[in-house]
This record gives C-alpha cells, sequence and structure tokens, in this order.
C-alpha cells in the first residue's frame, strides 16, 4: 500500500477491489480478526433483535388497538363535526409548506420528494377512509400550487416573505381551531379543553417554538449587552431557568400563574398555563444557542457597521443577527426538537397531548394490556416528526453552506 | 483664528488622551488635516496610530481633549456621533466585509438603510464603485469567494458608497498577500488623485512618499514628528524617527 | 483655539449617550421590577385574602403522616415532612449517581462503536442514536415501567436468570452482599489500598515527569488498589456473605429487591442519556484533528500510544464541558420520576408534601432551590476546570 505511488509518470488504474462486492466486504467487515468477531457479534445481535420485534409485531400484537382510537390519538375530544377545520389548516399548512420550500431552494432535492412524497405514502396506511385519503390528496395539490405560487416571489424579498406567512399562518390556524364565539355561526368556539392528541402536542411544539424563538433571541443579545443592568437581569434569567427542570416550571404554571395575576383576571386555561411555562423554559436555552453564534461574528463586524453610521438597531438586525442565526441553525433545530419531546410532559399536568391520549386509551377496560402496542406507536409518531426536523436542519445547513460563508 | 479656516481644516484634533486601563494609548495628540489633503501616520506597532484614527470616528472614545470634524465636534452627543460617522468612511485590516451578504448588497447596504436611497438608485452608485475599483463583474459573489485583493477593494466601494468626505484607512494592505498589495494601493492613489480628505495608517513607506501630502510619525502615543514626504525621507529631525526609519527603509 | 474649546458644551440629555445608556438600564430595570413587583403583590393580596396565612417554612415540622416506598434512610409516616424531602433527595441522588455511570459506560460504548471502521458495529450505534435521541424521555420511561417490567410475569412464574436473579412484576430480586463482622476491617483494608495506589501514582507521575515517559497513571492506580482489595478478601474471613433471593411462595425473599419503579427510571434514564453521550464522545474524538493523528504518526508513536498521549487527551477538553451538561440534564430529567411513581425529590415534594400542605409557594422554592444549587454547583466546578484549562494552553 504504501509504495503504490511512486511512479507517477504513468497513471495506473486503481486497484479493482475496492469496487468489489468481496472487496468492500472485506475491507468493512473482516479486515482483521477482532474486525471478523465484531462482525459475528453485530450479525448475531441484529438477527436476535430483528426477529424478536419481528415475532412480536405479527404475532403477539394487537394492532387493532390503533385504528380503533385513531381520531382519539389524532385530535383528542376535537368535535368530530368540527373535524374539517382541522383539515383545512392542513390545507394551509401543505400551501405555506410548498411556498417556504420554493423561496428557500430553488431546486428540487431529495428531501423536497420525501416532503412530496408524504401525503401519498400516507394514503396507502390501510385503516384510512376514502374520505381521509381524499383531504391527503388535496393537501398535497395545495402544496405544490404553493410551491408554484412561491417561484414567482422575487428571491430577494424571501426572508420578509417567509416571516409574513409564518405569522399569517400561525394567525390564522388559532382562528380556524378555536373558533369566535360559543354561539358563533359560522366557525363556533371550540375550547382547548377538547384540544387533544397529536394535535395539541404539535400545536404545543409549534407555538412553543414561535414565541419563545424571539424572547430567546432577545435574551441572549441582553445578555451581551453593554449595559451591566440589561446584562445582569438576563444571566439571572437564563440561569434560574436552565438550572431548574421543565416538570417543576410545568406544575408551577398550573398552581401558581393564576395567584401571579390580579384578582379579577380571567382565568387562563390549562392549555395556555402549560404553554407559557414551556416557552419561559425554552427561551434560555435558545438563549443560550443563539449567545454561541452571537459570540461567533467577530468585533469587526460591529466597527464595519457602526463606521457605516448603521444604528445600533440596524447593525443588529441586518448584520450581527443573520450571521449569529446562521451560525446556530443545527443546534437551534436540536433544542427545537428537544422541545416537542418536552411538550410530551403536559400530560403529566392533566392535558390531554399525545401521550396523556394514550394513556386514557390504556384506561378503557377495551383495550387493557396494549400498552406495548399504544407506547410503541406514541414513540414512533414522536420519532418521525422528531427526525424530519432534524433531516431538514440537515438540509438546511448544506444549502446555506455552499458559498455563503 | 477666523471661521474659514476652521471650515478648511477638516480634522482638527487637539491634545486628545485615551487610556485603556492603565495604559495610555494616546498622550496629547494634536493634529489638523485640510480638506483635500492626504496624511499618512506611521510608527511602530503598538504607537496608537490605529488607536488615534479610530478615535475619529468614535470606534474608540477618547477621554480627554477635543476632536472636531468638519466642523461637528465629538462628544458624547449621539447626533454627533452619526454625522460624523456619515461623514467618514473607514477601511479595515482585516476588511470587515459582511460575509452573508453579496459584494452589491454589502456596498448598497449603508446607502440604503441610511441615506435612504432607493434600492435601484443605490445599486447604480455601487455599480459605478465597482468599475471604479476594477472589480465590476464580481457584484453578484458573496466575500468569501473573493482574493483579499478583491474584498478590500470591495471595502473601500462600500465606505464611498456612502459618499464621505473623509476617509480613514486602518492598515489596508497589512492583511493582504505581497502580489495583492499594489491593487488596492493603485485605488487608494486613484482616490487621493480626485481630491478626497484621507488619513492613512500604513506601513507601505513607497505610498507614503508617493501620495502623501504630510506623513505623521507616532511613537508610544506621542506625535513625534510632522512634516512633508521629501523633509520625512531625507531630513528627519527626529532621533525616534531615524531610528524608526533605518530599521524600515 | 477658543472656538474648539466653545463648542464643548454639554449635548443635550436626550442626545447623551451616557444619558441615554443610563436611561435604557433603568427603563429595562424598571419593566422588569415593576412587572415582579406586580406579580408578587397580586400573590400576596390573593394569599390574604384567601388563606390569610404568611409565607413561613414552620410546616417542615409538622408530621408527614405519608408512607414512602422506597428510602436509603430510616423514613416512617410519623417522621417530619423535612425528614421526606431528604429521603426524596437522596432517591434523586441515588437515581442520579447511579444512571451516570451507566450512561457513560454505554455512552462511550456506543461513541466509539459510532466511530468503528466496522460497517455493522457503525450502523447498529447510528440506529441506536438516531433512534432514542428523537423519542421523548418521558415516553421511554412510562414504556419501561409499563410495557416492559409490568409485563414481566407475577412472582410465581418469575423469570429466573442465573445468579439467581428474579424478574417479575413486583421488581428485580438479585444476589446482594451482606456484611459480617470483618467488613469494618475489610473497608479499612480497602481505604489503605486506596492510599497506597495514591502513593504509587503519586511516585510514579514524579518518576514520569523525570523521564518524560509518563506511565498510564489510573491503569497503576486502580491496579494497585484491586491488587489490595484482593488480598484482603482473601485473608479476611468472609467480609460478606452472599445473600441469594429464593421463592417462598408468592413472594420473593432474600437477597436485594429493586423496585420495578426504580428500574424503569433508571434503564429509561441510561438508555436515553447513552445516546446523548455517544454523540458528546464521538464530536469529542472526531474534533481531534486529523492532523494530530498524521503528526504523532509520522514521530513513530504506535496506535495505542497516539490515543493515550495525543487522541485521548485532546479529546476529554473538548467532551468533559458537554458532557457535564449531560449529567445535569440526567440529574434533572430524573424527576420525570413521578410519572411512574418512583419517589424522588421531585415526586415526594412537588406531589405529596404540596398536596398535603397546600403551601405552594414554599414547597416550589424548596424544589427549584434545591435543583438550582444543584446546578449552579456544577456549573462553577465547571467554570473552574475550563479556567485550568485555558491557563495549561497558554
Amino acid at each position: 500500500m504504501t509504495t503504490a505511488a511512486t511512479s507517477a509518470t504513468r497513471s495506473l488504474p486503481p486497484p479493482s477491489e475496492r469496487y468489489t462486492i468481496l472487496g468492500w466486504l472485506r475491507k468493512n467487515l473482516f479486515s482483521s480478526l477482532f474486525n471478523t468477531v465484531l462482525t459475528v457479534v453485530a450479525v448475531a445481535f441484529i438477527v436476535f433483535i430483528l426477529q424478536s420485534l419481528l415475532r412480536w409485531a405479527f404475532t403477539s400484537a394487537e394492532w387493532g388497538v390503533i385504528p380503533a382510537n385513531f381520531n382519539l390519538i389524532m385530535r383528542g375530544r376535537y368535535p368530530a363535526a368540527e373535524a374539517w377545520r382541522l383539515w383545512l389548516v392542513l390545507y394551509l399548512l401543505g400551501g405555506a409548506v410548498g411556498m417556504i420550500w420554493s423561496l428557500t431552494t430553488r431546486q428540487i432535492g431529495t428531501a423536497l420528494l420525501v416532503v412530496f412524497v408524504l401525503p401519498f405514502a400516507l394514503m396507502l396506511v390501510p385503516f384510512f377512509s376514502w374520505a381521509i385519503r381524499l383531504n391527503l390528496l388535496l393537501v398535497e395539490v395545495i402544496g405544490i400550487g404553493g410551491y408554484a405560487l412561491g417561484r414567482y416571489l422575487p428571491i430577494e424579498r424571501r426572508g420578509r416573505a417567509i416571516a409574513y406567512l409564518l405569522i399569517g399562518y400561525l394567525i390564522l390556524m388559532l382562528v380556524v381551531l378555536r373558533g369566535f364565539g360559543e354561539d358563533a355561526n359560522t366557525l363556533p368556539a371550540v375550547p382547548t379543553t377538547l384540544w387533544g392528541g397529536l394535535l395539541l402536542s404539535l400545536l404545543l411544539a409549534f407555538f412553543g417554538i414561535a414565541l419563545s424563538f424571539p424572547l430567546g433571541v432577545l435574551l441572549a443579545l441582553g445578555r451581551q449587552s453593554q449595559l451591566p443592568a440589561i446584562r445582569i437581569a438576563s444571566v439571572i434569567y437564563i440561569e434560574f431557568i436552565r438550572g431548574v427542570p421543565l416538570i417543576s416550571l410545568l406544575f408551577m404554571g398550573q398552581v401558581m400563574l393564576q395567584l401571579f395575576l390580579p384578582d379579577g383576571f380571567p382565568t387562563i386555561d390549562r392549555v395556555l398555563r402549560a404553554l407559557v411555562a414551556i416557552t419561559l423554559f425554552s427561551a434560555a436555552y435558545t438563549a443560550e444557542n443563539v449567545r454561541g453564534g452571537l459570540q461567533s461574528v467577530s468585533r469587526g463586524q460591529h466597527e464595519a457597521a457602526q463606521a457605516l453610521g448603521l444604528s445600533g438597531y440596524q447593525t443588529t438586525m441586518l448584520i450581527i443577527l443573520p450571521q449569529a442565526l446562521r451560525a446556530v441553525i443545527p443546534v437551534l433545530v436540536g433544542q427545537f426538537i428537544g422541545l416537542f419531546k418536552d411538550t410530551s410532559l403536559v400530560a403529566l399536568v392533566g392535558l390531554f397531548d399525545l401521550l396523556g391520549i394514550a394513556r386514557t386509551v390504556l384506561a378503557n377496560p377495551d383495550w387493557l394490556g396494549t400498552q406495548q402496542e399504544i407506547y410503541v406507536m406514541v414513540a414512533g409518531l414522536y420519532w418521525i416528526f422528531s427526525y424530519m426536523m432534524s433531516y431538514a436542519s440537515r438540509r438546511i445547513e448544506e444549502q446555506l453552506g455552499v458559498g455563503k460563508r | 483664528m477666523s471661521e474659514n479656516t476652521a471650515v478648511d481644516e477638516i480634522i482638527i484634533c487637539q491634545d486628545v488622551c485615551k487610556w485603556f486601563g492603565e495604559f495610555q494609548a494616546l498622550k496629547d495628540v494634536s493634529l489638523r488635516v485640510k480638506a483635500q489633503e492626504v496624511v499618512v501616520i506611521i510608527g511602530p506597532s503598538g504607537s496608537g496610530k490605529s488607536t488615534f484614527i479610530r478615535c475619529i470616528n468614535r470606534l474608540e472614545e477618547h477621554q480627554a481633549g477635543t476632536i472636531v470634524v468638519d466642523g461637528i465636534p465629538l462628544t458624547r452627543d449621539v447626533r454627533h456621533i452619526e454625522q460624523i460617522r456619515s461623514e467618514t468612511g473607514m477601511v479595515f485590516q482585516q476588511f470587515n466585509l459582511f460575509p452573508h451578504l453579496t459584494v452589491m448588497e454589502n456596498i448598497t447596504l449603508a446607502p440604503i438603510h441610511v441615506r435612504k436611497l432607493k434600492k435601484t438608485e443605490a445599486q447604480e452608485i455601487a455599480m459605478s464603485l465597482l468599475n471604479r475599483v476594477g472589480i465590476p463583474e464580481q457584484a453578484d459573489k458573496y466575500p468569501g469567494q473573493l482574493s483579499g485583493g478583491q474584498q478590500q477593494r470591495v471595502a473601500i466601494a462600500r465606505s464611498l458608497a456612502m459618499q464621505p468626505k473623509i476617509m480613514l484607512f486602518d492598515e489596508p494592505t497589512s492583511a493582504l498577500d505581497p502580489e495583492m498589495i499594489k491593487e488596492v494601493l493603485d485605488v487608494m492613489q486613484e482616490l487621493a488623485e480626485t481630491g478626497m480628505t484621507m488619513l492613512v495608517v500604513t506601513h507601505e513607506m513607497g505610498f507614503a512618499r508617493e501620495v502623501a501630502d504630510r506623513v505623521v510619525f507616532m511613537d508610544s502615543g506621542e506625535v513625534v514628528e510632522v512634516g512633508t514626504p521629501e523633509h520625512f525621507f531625507t531630513n528627519a529631525q527626529q532621533e525616534r524617527t531615524k531610528t524608526f526609519l533605518s530599521q524600515i527603509l | 483655539m477658543q472656538d474648539i474649546h466653545a463648542r464643548q458644551i454639554r449635548p443635550p440629555f436626550y442626545r447623551d449617550e451616557r444619558v441615554l445608556s443610563l436611561l435604557s438600564q433603568i427603563v429595562v430595570l424598571g419593566i422588569v421590577l415593576g412587572l415582579g413587583l406586580f406579580f408578587i403583590s397580586n400573590m400576596i393580596d390573593g394569599l390574604s385574602e384567601k388563606h390569610s396565612v404568611a409565607i413561613s417554612f414552620d410546616f417542615l415540622r409538622q408530621t408527614a403522616g405519608f408512607d414512602i416506598g422506597e428510602s436509603l434512610i430510616d423514613y416512617s409516616r410519623q417522621d417530619t415532612y423535612a425528614r421526606a424531602f431528604v429521603v426524596g433527595l437522596l432517591n434523586t441522588f441515588q437515581v442520579a449517581a447511579l444512571g451516570i455511570v451507566f450512561a457513560t459506560a454505554l455512552g462511550v460504548l456506543i461513541g466509539v462503536m459510532r466511530l468503528s471502521p466496522n460497517f455493522l458495529v457503525n450502523r447498529i450505534a447510528a440506529i441506536y442514536i438516531d433512534v432514542f435521541r428523537n423519542i421523548p424521555l418521558l415516553v421511554l420511561l412510562i414504556f419501561w415501567a409499563q410495557a416492559v417490567f409490568l409485563k414481566l410475569p407475577q412472582v410465581r412464574e418469575a423469570l429466573i436468570l442465573p445468579g439467581p436473579i428474579f424478574l417479575s412484576n413486583r421488581g428485580v430480586a438479585v444476589p446482594w452482599g451482606v456484611p459480617t463482622d470483618s467488613w469494618s476491617a475489610y473497608l479499612a483494608v480497602l481505604g489503605a489500598g486506596i492510599a497506597l495506589g495514591a502513593g504509587v501514582a503519586l511516585v510514579l507521575r514524579e518518576r514520569g515527569k523525570r523521564t518524560g515517559r509518563m506511565p498510564f497513571i489510573p491503569l497503576w492506580f486502580l491496579g494497585t488498589v484491586a491488587a489490595v482489595g484482593l488480598v484482603g478478601w482473601l485473608i479476611l474471613p468472609q467480609p460478606l456473605t452472599l445473600d441469594r433471593p429464593f421463592l417462598d411462595g408468592f413472594n420473593t425473599k432474600g437477597g436485594q429487591v429493586l423496585s420495578q419503579q426504580f428500574l424503569a427510571l433508571l434503564s429509561g434514564l441510561v438508555i436515553y442519556t447513552a445516546a446523548f453521550i455517544a454523540e458528546v464522545v464521538r464530536a469529542g474524538i472526531q474534533a481531534v484533528s486529523k492532523g494530530q493523528r498524521e503528526a504523532a504518526t509520522a514521530m513513530g508513536l504506535t496506535p495505542t500510544q497516539t490515543l493515550r498521549l495525543i487522541i485521548f487527551p485532546q479529546a476529554l477538553r473538548v467532551i468533559i464541558p458537554p458532557l457535564t451538561s449531560q449529567y445535569l440534564n440526567l440529574t434533572k430529567n430524573s424527576s420525570l420520576a413521578i410519572a411512574i411513581g418512583y419517589p424522588d425529590l421531585f415526586a415526594v415534594a412537588g406531589n405529596t408534601i404540596l398536596n398535603q400542605t397546600g403551601r405552594a409557594i414554599e414547597v416550589f422554592a424548596l424544589i427549584m432551590g434545591t435543583y438550582l444549587s444543584l446546578s449552579l454547583i456544577t456549573s462553577l466546578l465547571m467554570n473552574m476546570y475550563n479556567q485550568r484549562i485555558r491557563l495549561v494552553e497558554r
């Protein structure tokens, strides 16, 4: 191997073993005695795990519990008569995702294909009704429409367009889901106590991210501030929150939030209390991550902006934050995944999110003893969403990495 | 002193002092620069020359003495600071281009957000400036894709886009590979020929000799000697100046 | 000259840099303090109206009156709330300490597997990390408690592993050492062994400094301690007797029974945290640049020497800070014990004590104060460590 490249006058083809299956096997699995032993052990391990898993999944598991409780798992006790509103939200989501996608990347990558295929894949789920499949198809069509529309927007406005799109979507979604009043003819109110299942988990994560992100950025800027009072206040908040477990904040939110408010203040519902706790908690972590990004922006960037006459606010918004946030995208996405997973803790304060609903299904005498099936499905759902997020972040990272840094 | 000469002298520094903690970086520095004059500041590293020009646009705050730029006294008054900054451009040793923006965006950013120009207007100005510094074809690239010399020329164009009356250069060629120094110096020389007031901290003695109207030698936070280039390179008076020149020439 | 100084008049205050900076700080502080005061005054108003009681920690001296499933110290329902709190705290410490040890072992193993050139081993580690990092810990914990440990057979049909270890839905009974008369003597021998090990380590370190060939000191230290321990074990008459569990009707007797709550919590924490530690370890090892490896090889160091002298010390520097924060996370995450009925600090205080006394403010102050001091102490130590490393670098 070491003497291979001594004569460079004639370029020989590379040793062919690298390209054969046998060669690959030898290099990767059987290169030494130790490696061979490892391979044997690994194969035995894989066979054992797969065998047990498959045997359980196909013989003893009672999967009937999932289709039977599918609506409950998806939307909790959100009234069936109003379920079309959830589909409406999903249509909008499809459109927004399609549009944002075409605004952020101009080429069709494999990631886009995954998103594109997703509704079709879901249509294949055996126990779905034709109504569900039709709705999924609509989501797909609207998504493609959004993608096409996004291509006509001028590229230099895309940052602002994405921001408006997200904010508009959040507001619209809330209005559609929550409705107007008890006796409104169009969109009667659906109290948050009825929200549940995957719907509630995703909403908590969505709004938790949307609310904690700006708060966290502010805290990070506060911590880096030249003004000592602001810096100290930020440090105290961040270190306090990061020092205590989320569950204690959630309990405190349920028990004590109302105590902090004046007497006549309307009662804050339990979902909102949980959301407040999650937001306050996550903001501290966002702040620490963003601070890392802020520190990575060199002092010279500040100075150049100042010398050009940009104000402090302009310097922060146009020069410092864009660079700082770009540097910490992977960390932030990791943290958002954490936040999504952490929403499962609201089950412990009596909300019926995905995990909470799973527990109520298990309390139903018809489905006693199906813990394994239910929790495997719950874990699987969490896993899919978390994994999609981390996959998307890797893609964005690659996109931004090209030519810009 | 008549009103006329005060305006004619575009930068007036009188007894400027600056401390970093216990260390005194500037000791009673006084310098007056006339409009359209090119002044080169030389001196050993750590002599306070960078600190001095960074005080002029308030990147550093001077603690004693007076600085008046184009008739505007530099005080804690934020409006004065803004005015002075919009009238002075600065070019840094490390270029300090904004890496997340294209060359075009780097140049148009301040005109759009500070001068409130229309985007198309700002782009026209930017294009003509890029032509002037000789790299119009790089407009849509990111700074990371350019060579050091090209980046520094973009940085000069970026400062000029604010139409400053004064340009400050803080060792503009020190971070460049030798073969790129000339392209930057050429741009600076052309700029001087258009009548720009320039204050340049540099180690390029050739530039000082050919372009400067006056040369200032600083050492340990003091102005040691001021004079024309001929005076300076042939007939320096102070011992410290002679020692410094003998070391680098 | 005159005109320059004449223009040195003070600017109007609303344009003065210093005044503006002071003003903005006052405004922010005002808002923060104002909000705080608003909340607190509301709270005090509400309390005095509804309960007419002042904030006080006196209730801690009252009798708790509830049982706790497992405890490291003597505890009965006649003890005080304060003692119940301590029981919870010790349980938290116990599960956190064991969790840290096992999670580190598993995490390092998987992190190293992730870097293995063997394709299959590498893939197994990657899948492990991808799976467990993307599932909520709470789901994992409940899964372990309800879908694994609760699904174990009843005691009578307990699974018996060699040892014997009885696995049943009541928990796991394992053989356990019972101290005999000579146990204290043996502990003294072990202490002497540690002292001797430390001595050996010091001597070797001095010699290593002199010769420049530093031996692998932790190995020598552990070796010495183990040797002394072994000799002591052989000489003293049986410091520990092995108490084996056995089936007795509807229950197991003897040995030590680890409750299913404890085991579910521990295994959930370990499996989850190990996935994160594995990533920390992998990143740490990969952070040591290829150039370092090449330089070491070029100098003629063997692969083992390269690992021990070049890679390991550098990787450790990168690894330790994030590893510590994983340890802290594990400790804070142990508060999820409340979901599966293990009586840790949070479950005892935030649930039982809170419900019985209704003293929300005091109880939350205690809980948060405890967790906060734990993490502040840790980050203090961490900062000291970082400081030391930085000094060494210069």
